[in-house]
């Protein structure tokens, strides 16, 4: 009976694994063959990666979708200043203060928010946070409405020249990038992970299969805030600038990242990589057109959504079979059962 | 000897569509029984209600003489109640296997690994051992149909509602369906059956009862049900609108 191994490795995901093992490579060692504006750009590209694999997470795997993540960018960004300027905590140190008690608030606001259903929760999450946007600009100590800069001496003491700060920061952002997908890779590939996936495809079923829902929903709407905190922070440590209309933006933290999901492949953590890629590369070519560019964007989102509403990656991985990442489980009969 | 599971009193509206209408039912510990009666007659809703998917307007739903009325589908199916959907409800971005280890792992409350054997078992059982590690929603209904059972069965289930399972399966693959489920009653599970393929219940049920009407107009011995005149009349409606 007891013929069988069960594998998550597939061939395709080998494959995926070992060109992803050299991207970073490639990636770690940028700072010494790359320009400034090369590792700005890159830095700015793992923060989107980061924040839309989580939103992926909420809303493709968890059916969570909401329109207020910026909510949580924003806190951890208010947090991070707030514990440098007010506490005289290290930055770095602040930014993995941020996650865990972003994650404590969000328990409050799903707590809230989670009595509201479909677009009804996606309105409610960005109410939430406009209240967040208009507190952080009662805080008059950080600046009010018009936000706050990060003291130079904070700046300074980060490291000893600009470059070495650009490339603290630089290797800041892939790290913790890393970290994020490697966190949604081992929750996924988790008993948790299983029943996520079971209720990304099918909400009833799971249930009527002994799945807790909405205590499974929770926990992800939880761990989400606290990695779009911990990723809000470091954006803003990167801008050394913090203002309310920045770090609440639902453009910039929702918008673009829904964007870059939905073209990318929802429910599926290669997606948002892929995303990430296009956007950036769209945004790179066509920000001449000026606002063009983004009707253009607006544009492919649509093309996307009606000829491939899983996204590109989806349409690869449906075509050929592929998973980039070792998620699935197989089962192999071993030799010796042959009866 | 206790009921494993009944339904008092059950009444359900869904508009101006009386789909229950005072039901009582109460199925005996390894009891095997049979419910039939015309399309839209309520009998897949009177699942929902026992496993928790649809809320009753009125009544009580028990299990082991435990009222579950308000228990989620979750806790429900965690004490033994599982279903098989007769729309198939599979997980279709994952894997056949996975779907079975799922319904393994949270329906019986056991850690991953310990439920891979049986799974890889029941698939074989179930006659999808080749197709384990095809994509769920690529199934054909017919493949789609024995992972609903091979799921429901994975959550070790005292109780196993099967709805329609036998619809357009050939003679042979009747045949090695009804020795399942006389195999899955023969370990000690008590089943209700929705079917319209009615010789496959004549098979494998004690006792078959009809739903007209919101309520069960006929109970007891299948050979007997089947043959009064009431049933013949309604079935002429099935033939009529199959
Ligand atoms: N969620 C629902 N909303 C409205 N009407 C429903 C719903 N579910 C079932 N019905 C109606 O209730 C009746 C009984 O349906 P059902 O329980 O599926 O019958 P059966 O399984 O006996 O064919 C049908 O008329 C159906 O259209
Ligand atoms: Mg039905």
């Amino acid at each position: 009976m007891s013929g069988y191994s069960v594998e998550h490795a597939t061939r395709s995901s080998r494959v995926g694994v070992a060109v992803i093992a050299i991207a970073l490579v490639v990636l770690a060692t940028a700072p010494f063959w790359g320009d400034r504006q090369t590792l700005r750009l890159l830095a700015e590209l793992f923060t989107f990666v980061a924040l839309a694999s989580l939103w992926n997470l909420l809303a493709g795997y968890a059916g969570l979708v909401s329109v207020g993540q910026q909510a949580f960018v924003g806190l951890g960004a208010y947090l991070l200043f707030a514990m440098v300027i007010l506490a005289g905590v290290h930055p770095i140190a602040a930014i993995f203060i941020a996650g865990p008690i972003a994650a404590l608030v969000s328990i409050p606001v799903a707590a809230l928010t989670f009595r509201l259903r479909g677009a009804y929760f996606a309105i409610g999450t960005w109410v939430v946070a406009e209240v967040f946007r208009l507190l952080a600009s009662q805080i008059s100590v950080l600046g009010g409405g018009s936000g706050v800069s990060l003291p130079a001496s904070v700046v300074i003491a980060m490291a000893p020249t600009r470059t070495a700060r650009e490339f603290e920061l630089y290797w800041l952002a892939l790290g913790l990038t890393v970290l994020v997908l490697a966190a949604i890779v081992m929750l996924l590939r988790s008993r948790h992970g299983l029943a996520l996936t079971a209720i990304r495809d099918n909400e009833v079923a799971a249930q009527s299969n002994g799945i807790d829902v909405t205590r499974v929903k929770l926990i992800v709407y939880v761990l989400t805030a606290f990695g779009t905190a911990m990723v809000g922070a470091l954006i803003f440590l990167m801008k050394l600038r913090v203002s309310p209309d920045t770090a609440f933006s639902v453009n910039d933290w929702t918008a673009f990242v829904i964007f870059i999901t939905v073209i990318g492949g929802i429910g599926r953590v290669e997606g948002p990589i892929i995303g990430t890629i296009i956007f950036f590369f769209m945004r790179q070519t066509l920000s001449d057109l000026g606002s063009l560019y983004l009707l253009i964007m607006g544009a492919v989102a649509i093309v996307v959504m009606l000829w491939a509403p899983k996204g590109l990656w989806g349409l690869i991985a449906e075509r050929f079979g592929w998973q980039a990442l070792p998620l699935q489980r197989h089962l192999v009969s071993t030799p010796q059962d042959k009866s | 000897m206790p009921a494993i599971l009944a339904l008092e009193s059950i009444a359900k509206r869904f508009g101006a569509v009386v789909v229950a209408d005072g039901i009582d039912l109460s199925l005996n510990e390894g009891e095997a029984l049979g419910i039939i009666g015309p399309n839209g007659a309520g009998k897949t809703t009177l699942f929902g209600m026992a496993t928790g998917t649809v809320k009753p307007d009125s009544g009580k739903v028990l299990f082991a003489g435990k009222e579950i009325t308000a228990l989620p589908p979750e806790s429900r199916c965690r004490l033994g109640l599982a279903r098989s959907f007769q729309i198939p409800q599979p997980f279709s971005g994952m894997t056949v296997f996975e779907n079975v280890v799922v319904a393994a792992a949270f329906g019986n409350n056991e850690r991953e690994k310990t439920v891979y054997s049986r799974c890889a078992d029941l698939l074989e059982r179930c006659g999808l051992a080749d197709k384990a590690n095809k994509r769920a929603g690529g199934l054909t209904l017919l493949d789609r149909k024995r992972l609903e059972l091979a799921r429901a069965l994975a959550t070790k289930p005292r109780v196993l509602l099967l709805d329609e399972v036998a619809g357009g399966l050939t003679e042979h693959e009747c045949t090695t369906l009804i020795a399942l489920i006389k195999d899955v009653r023969a370990e000690g599970v008590s089943i209700i059956w929705i079917e319209h393929v009615v010789h496959a219940l004549l098979a494998t049920v004690d006792r078959l009862a009809v739903l007209h009407g919101g309520k069960f107009i006929a109970s007891g011995d299948p050979h007997t049900v089947i043959k009064s005149a009431e049933v013949a009349e309604i079935y002429m409606g099935i033939a009529a609108d199959a």
